[in-house]
């Protein structure tokens, strides 16, 4: 009897490895930590489009530079919008945890209108240069503003892009793991986005109006 | 509106026959191919179990496949340009004309590293470190099979180039402004462009994969500190992939917009700048090299230890050496174009860096070497690949230690020193490391050994033949030849260009010694067939059946130290355990898709309809791709379960004798 209860505790001592050899971590570990990779790759690929931004910043070519350009306005709407969006996203992830549908959809209604106003200030701003022959084929400086602000929309895009899709699947598969699992991934992209417009406001819009 | 964009009939080069003779015999050669599969039938067993598979074993298989089929493009592309320089001497204009020449140096390039080492390693993992991590599959499977359907669409738009259009002329690294829309007005840099963006993408993709496989899946009980040093350098790669490649997406990226839209990057009007693409291009490219050489550096430390039948020697500082090189890496691109104008301040930083990432590279030979010191030394086929890398490897080494002292460096910059130089370490390095991996698991993925004759005939064709092709041109590079010369002046350069060419011919011997092993293997396979464990092995892919099941392991092995399988060996040799029947559980595995293939194909269309400007086309390209993806994410089944009797069944008729 004595030797039997020695043998389990034994076996219940070696039973709790440390977590480095605790064996495959669950599916969602897994799912979100890819995931967290992905972003990083996502952030240098964004790091490469500032550094060029960065060396091309006064490359004008004569043509007009941030200052005359930039509406300090129009950027700060756009980054509240953006901003606000994150904090509803956030709301999203807590009617998710709690299963609440309804509070789900309005969360991500809010989002997406959000994230749509600032695409829409984004793309006026973008019309208005272009209207005003300050387009990116202008000089290196506002080919390098194009495309690294360009790039941040394209990401905004395809996250409202998604969010449509995890609403129809929330819709039509209701909260099972797969579902939960791709909106973390969501939410964690759509934060990562905010992240990198900080820096971009910081970068672009706040650096280039004080020189 | 011009339906078809930039394309017509005179995109076909029917004047040229060289291109028309290869591209002919390619088309034919496929259709052989595809109709051959046809009548025999074998249509939908290869959707049902390779095309559509998630499976890593079949994917990394696929990989290879695909890497060595691009080995042999891009040979052919090294013999031609060997036999042009050959003959190209004093007025002589050689066979080629310096348009051709210079698309065939530029695939050549391309083709050998983006579409023949890179899809070879990453067969090579794909197949290798899940099974040594002692799991079933990748983090994420589909995923994985969209990566080699990515991979394979490059491929394909660089081979279509030979057929419809042309290539680059811009060499393998496309520097503007030549490669700017006004210097190369042709499609040539389009398909490189569009090729590589789409092909980088997938590798992208693997690198995440590798990354969350490496570090979140592992057996129980392999901690760091008990992973096979493969898997160690796998993950560093995979870690270089993951901060790299975002760098060349972003930097083709800008090109291509300087190319389509009329953007100023890199342009020399609108105040663009130039060397910001090569500067941009070698953050990625240096760590580039390490991507492909630290996963060989990986299967060689595998091979010595496995065949001098010895633990690895100094095995903490073998992974210490790698992450180290992992994080040196990002910090000597510039000696890539010291001569570029930069002071004298920041030249002799980066040669500093550069001679002191030669360090941890040492660490490694000499553990090595002493892995092999007193070890009982089995000399297979791998241990000679791997015997003639450590040779090759630290000439090659040594010659790179030279360039990076900056004054050197502006004598030899753009020489054929360099190219010796390179040729050196990667054929030296990562291709020797290929082979012997490619030696060593082949029994693991089919059940037969490879043949040992003809496998040194090719390893002893392969090493002499690279150095009659490769020494000869570091003179050369000292008499000051520069590279990509369609023809010269100088009388004297051309004795050692002609025995360059022997040499590859030597190095050819080599290759069709290497068809002769397969096909030799194959017709032999059942006296060549083998058990769990032919080479007496000591990780965990040794302690599944050759070819492992589906599931890879029927109950997860139970990782207690190092050499897990090894060590488990040992420990069975002195205590006779009782045999006891083994029970078993169903187990889950991915369900097959079709979502790699189906993108595969979109993507190519999107590629080749941007390349000739079609825009409807690229159109439908994207939205097929969007609309693939969709079906994926709606899709109720993932997995499919394989009952315990098939396990059951499965472990009987492949008995394995040591269970982990």
């Amino acid at each position: 009897m004595n030797v039997a209860v020695a043998v389990d505790d034994k076996v219940r001592y070696e039973a709790r490895p440390s977590a480095g050899e605790a064996g495959p971590a669950t599916k969602r570990v897994v799912v979100g930590y890819g995931f967290w990779v992905f972003l990083l790759s996502d952030i240098v690929m964004f790091s490469a489009i500032f550094a060029a931004y960065a060396v091309l910043n006064h490359a004008t070519a004569g043509g007009p530079s941030g200052v005359q350009l930039f509406n300090q306005r129009s950027v700060a709407i756009e980054t509240g919008c953006l901003l606000a969006s994150s904090y509803t996203c956030g709301l999203m992830s807590l009617a998710i945890g709690s299963r609440r549908y309804a509070a789900t959809y309005w969360a991500a209604l809010i989002t997406f209108v959000l994230g749509a106003l600032f695409l829409a200030l984004e793309l006026r701003e973008f019309a208005g240069m272009i209207a005003i022959g300050a387009g990116p084929q202008r000089s290196a400086f506002l080919s390098a503003f194009f495309t690294l602000v360009g790039c941040h929309g394209l990401h905004v895009t395809a996250g409202l892009v998604w969010l449509v899709v995890m609403m129809a699947q929330v819709a039509v598969k209701g909260f099972r793991q797969t579902v939960e699992r791709r909106l973390l991934c969501f939410s964690l992209f759509w934060h990562a986005l905010d992240i990198v417009w900080v820096w971009l406001f910081t970068v672009v819009y706040l650096m280039g109006v004080l020189s | 509106m011009n339906l078809l964009g930039k394309l017509d009939w005179s995109a076909i080069p029917l004047d040229q026959p060289i291109i028309m003779g290869a591209s002919g015999g390619m088309v034919l050669v496929i259709v052989a191919i595809l109709s051959w599969v046809t009548l025999k039938g074998y249509v939908p067993y290869l959707w049902r179990e390779w095309i559509t598979s998630v499976d890593h074993k079949r994917i990394g298989i696929m990989y290879i496949i695909l890497a060595l089929i691009m080995l042999l493009r891009g040979f052919a592309d090294a013999i031609m340009m060997r036999a042009q320089q050959a003959v190209a001497a004093g007025g002589a204009q050689g066979y080629l004309p310096p348009e051709h020449f210079d698309q065939i140096f530029s695939a050549h390039g391309t083709i050998m590293i983006f579409f023949m080492a890179m899809p070879f390693v990453i067969g090579m993992m794909n197949f290798v470190v899940p099974l040594q991590l002692g799991v079933r599959d990748m983090a994420f499977p589909t995923l994985n099979s969209v990566a080699l359907g990515l991979t394979a669409s490059g491929i394909l738009l660089t081979n279509i180039s030979l057929a419809v259009g042309e290539f680059s002329k811009a060499g393998w690294v496309a520097y503007p402004p030549l490669s700017e829309l006004q210097y190369s007005p042709g499609v040539g840099v389009d398909y490189y462009l569009w090729a590589l963006q789409i092909s980088g993408v997938g590798t992208l993709m693997t690198g995440i994969n590798f990354v969350a496989t490496v570090l979140k899946t592992r057996a129980p009980g392999m901690s760091y500190m008990r992973m096979p040093v493969f898997c160690w350098t796998s993950l560093a790669a995979n870690l270089l992939i993951v901060a790299a490649f975002p760098v060349l997406t972003a930097t083709l990226a800008m090109l291509l917009l300087d190319r389509y839209l009329g953007f100023h990057f890199f342009t020399i009007d609108g105040q663009g700048n130039a060397m910001m693409y090569v500067n941009l291009f070698w953050v990625w490219g240096h760590p580039e090299v390490y991507i492909l050489v630290l996963p060989a550096f990986g299967i060689f430390s595998e091979v010595v230890s496995t065949f001098s039948g010895k633990p690895l020697f100094g095995y903490r500082s073998m992974v210490a050496a790698t992450m180290a090189i992992c994080v040196l890496s990002f910090i000597v691109w510039l000696h890539h174009f010291f001569t570029m104008g930069a002071s004298a301040n920041v030249n002799g930083f980066f040669g500093v860096m550069t001679m002191i990432i030669a360090v941890p590279t040492g660490v490694k030979v000499f553990n090595w070497l002493f892995t092999m010191y007193g070890g009982r030394i089995r000399f297979t086929v791998p241990v000679l690949w791997s015997i003639g890398f450590m040779v090759t490897f630290v000439i090659g080494g040594m010659t790179g230690v030279l360039m990076a002292v900056p004054p050197a460096d502006f004598q030899l910059h753009n020489s054929l020193f360099l190219i010796a130089h390179f040729h050196n370490v990667i054929i030296g390095g990562t291709v020797f490391g290929l082979m012997a991996g490619y030696n060593y698991w082949f029994p693991k993925a089919f059940g037969f050994k490879l043949d040992e004759r003809w496998g040194r005939i090719s390893f002893w064709c392969w090493l002499i033949g690279f150095y009659v092709a490769f020494m000869p041109l570091y003179a050369l590079g000292l008499m000051g030849m520069t590279r990509r010369m369609q023809h010269y002046d100088v009388a004297s350069w051309q004795p050692w260009l002609v025995a360059a060419a022997v040499g590859v011919v030597i190095i050819l011997a080599g290759i069709v010694s290497q068809v002769i092993q397969l096909v030799v293997s194959v017709r032999d396979r059942d006296r060549l067939k083998v058990t769990a464990d032919p080479w007496n092995g000591r990780t965990l892919e040794w302690a599944t059946a050759s070819p492992p099941p589906a599931w890879n392991f029927a109950v997860l092995p139970q990782v207690r130290d190092l050499d897990a399988l090894w060590n488990k060996k040992q420990r069975e040799r002195t205590q006779a355990q009782p045999a006891q029947e083994r029970k078993f559980e169903p187990i889950e595995v991915p369900k097959n898709s079709a979502t790699g293939f189906i993108v595969a194909f979109f993507s190519v269309v999107a590629g080749f309809a941007m390349i000739w400007h079609i825009w409807w086309m690229a159109g439908v390209g994207v939205i097929g791709i969007f609309l693939t993806m969709l079906a994926f994410a709606f899709r109720d089944e993932e997995e499919i379960e394989i009952p315990a009797e098939q396990i059951a069944r499965f472990e009987r008729a492949n008995p394995v004798e040591i269970a982990v």
